[in-house]
């Protein structure tokens, strides 16, 4: 998903002269190739976000369309005053692509994990926050970015994880896509989790409870006219997140309900704990710690409808 | 490259001419419109700004946007009573402007802001943002062959902040000839003394030390300021940073160098004509 990414970051300088790249001290070769050939929009700075997103606003002020990268908290928690005021309050169009979402840095220990990067970016306002599925939606996204008007956080997966987006379906900013209509219950997710709610659904297909899949891949701005349509007349809404349970996907959804008077009988919010975590492991094994791989959801939405 | 040995503080004081008293009412004016303001630092910088938009900037009134314009980011915000000073003087916006200064639907507040003033760059008010965002625009100036320079105005307190020293890292690797950092080093930070807050010093030296080419200059000396700032930059190959040793509430004795006066709210009429006397009356 990141390569994805980044190689699109090379083919929208090739197409557009205000794109350019900033990098804080990123892995040996990165984007080699547009350095070979924009040397003069390719930028690899220091460990000091601070400075990136500054230097990020002046470009962007003066009309380019700085692409970022680096390691999702080393955005959010360190450079919060400068994404909120050099980034939100100018409305620039600065694109921060946010390695590690979620987990990823599993092995890594706290310091490392994004699990509090949607509320915090989420918050502010202006910022459009966007998590995608898998690498072929993050193209998708990619060409949109463009022209997107404001700065945009784009949370990044792993990588290699497995297509489950569908190209049929389009893809808009700020446009939920519905993977399954509605059945008894509505499970809404946001980026790689969609493809754990596909295998939860799949589980409790079997066991006969129908579940629709609203992938809502802008967490911000939220398509909250696609969330009523959907949850009214469901008995369960499900929200799926590797996020914190404070302030995520789950939080936003259930403002959503609750502003449009829309009380689905039960609001379940999978998410991860209000805690740092306590262990190492890998992505997978700290998520079926904190109860959300496919089995452990469904097993949930089971409970909860008794 | 222009370079004291000593600071220039110690020289014998500068009297103000009249345009320097008059930009000063009109900080003050500002100041009663508001009932507060940050007079202590709005009084220091006034000739840095009052050089900058007399002789050096290239700048339209009436196209505020106009690409081949320099730069000026007043990144010490809470100083933007000088700012407002020079900006309603060259017609950005009326002078009677001032007089609505931080209030409700003022264009004005208490902090500069962008798209809502003419002729901000930029808004700030948490310190240690502007000179990051100079590199950026000093990169965008060099990617676009545009020959325009950008000025950053900084306090000695908003320095403390670790932000403006990877700006300045940042902007010494990249050779950004076209910025220049300006500190308006009065001496006096919220508190109190720099020396006793935090002291910066050697000052220079650090600023040497991140690849730029430094001077220093009495910052209320307006033909040295001149002379100065239309030699930027001091080296073809370096950033420029010039200190500009001031005194913070320049002009009013009662207020100079006092860490008192760097914010006041709420000044009866007496004292507000008590510093109008001082700048040779309304």
């Amino acid at each position: 998903m990141r390569r994805a990414a980044l190689d699109k970051v090379h083919e929208l300088a090739q197409r557009d002269r205000r794109v350019l790249f900033i990098g804080s001290d990123l892995g040996a070769g990165t984007l080699a190739p547009m350095r070979a050939e924009f040397p003069d929009r390719w930028f690899m700075e220091g460990i000091a976000e601070a400075n990136m997103i500054g230097m990020a606003a002046g470009l962007a002020m003066d009309g380019f369309v700085p692409y970022l990268n680096t390691i999702a908290p080393f955005f959010t928690r360190r450079a919060n005053e400068q994404i909120t005021i050099d980034l939100c309050l100018h409305k620039l169009p600065v694109r921060l692509i946010a390695s590690g979402g979620g987990v990823v840095y599993a092995p890594l220990g706290p310091t490392h994990l994004a699990v509090d990067d949607i509320a915090t970016m989420r918050v502010l306002p202006n910022m459009a926050v966007v998590a995608v599925a898998d690498a072929a939606e993050m193209r998708r996204l990619m060409d949109q970015s463009l022209e997107w008007p404001g700065p945009l956080y784009i949370r990044l997966a792993k990588g290699g994880d497995p297509i489950v987006s569908d190209p049929a379906r389009g893809f808009t900013i700020g446009k939920a896509i519905i993977m399954r209509d509605p059945g008894t219950v509505l499970l809404v997710t946001t980026g790689v989790m969609l493809g754990r709610a596909l295998a939860a659904a799949d589980l409790l297909k079997g066991q006969g409870i129908s579940c629709g899949i609203l992938h809502m891949h802008t967490v911000k701005p939220l398509d909250s006219a696609a969330l009523r349509d959907y949850a009214a007349g469901v008995n369960l809404v499900v929200t799926i997140e590797e996020h914190s349970l404070i302030g995520g996907l789950g939080g936003a959804v259930a403002e959503t309900l609750m502003d449009a008077e829309i009380r689905p009988p039960c609001l379940l919010r999978l998410a991860l704990p209000d805690a740092f975590a306590d262990e190492y492991g890998s992505q997978d094994t700290m998520l079926e710690a904190f109860g959300l791989v496919p089995p452990q959801i469904a097993a949930a939405i089971r409970r909860r409808l008794g | 490259m222009i370079n004291h040995d000593k600071a220039p503080d110690q020289a014998e004081p500068i009297d103000l001419d009249e345009r320097s008293l008059y930009l000063r009412r009109l900080v003050i004016r500002g100041l009663e419109g508001g009932g507060r303001g940050h007079i202590g630092s709005s009084l220091s910088p006034i000739e840095i700004l009052r050089v900058l938009y007399d002789d050096i900037l290239r700048y339209r009134v009436d196209e505020p946007a106009w690409l081949p314009r320099d730069r000026l980011i007043l990144s010490k915000g809470h100083g933007c009573l000088a700012q407002y000073a020079l900006l309603a003087d060259k017609g950005f916006f009326p002078l009677a402007t001032l007089d609505s200064f931080c209030q409700q639907h003022s264009i004005l507040g208490g902090h500069p802001e962008a798209g809502q003033i003419p002729g901000i760059e930029v808004s700030t008010g948490a310190l240690g943002h502007g000179l990051p965002v100079a590199v950026g625009m000093a990169l965008a100036a060099r990617i676009d062959k545009r020959d325009n320079k950008v000025w950053v105005v900084m306090g000695d307190g908003e320095t403390n902040e670790g932000s403006v020293w990877e700006a300045a890292l940042c902007a010494g690797k990249h050779r950004l000839s076209r910025l220049v950092a300006i500190v308006d080093y009065n001496k006096l930070q919220s508190y109190g003394p720099t020396a006793e807050v935090q002291d910066m010093e050697p000052f220079a030296d650090k600023w040497r030390a991140f690849n730029f080419a430094v001077t220093e200059v009495d910052g209320h000396d307006v033909a040295a300021l001149r002379r100065l700032f239309a030699a930027v930059p001091l080296d073809p190959g370096k950033p420029t940073a010039i200190i500009c040793h001031t005194v913070k509430g320049k002009g009013i004795p009662f207020a100079e160098g006092k860490a008192e006066w760097h914010h006041k709210a709420k000044l009866p009429p007496a004292d507000i004509d008590a510093l109008y006397a001082c700048l040779g009356g309304r």
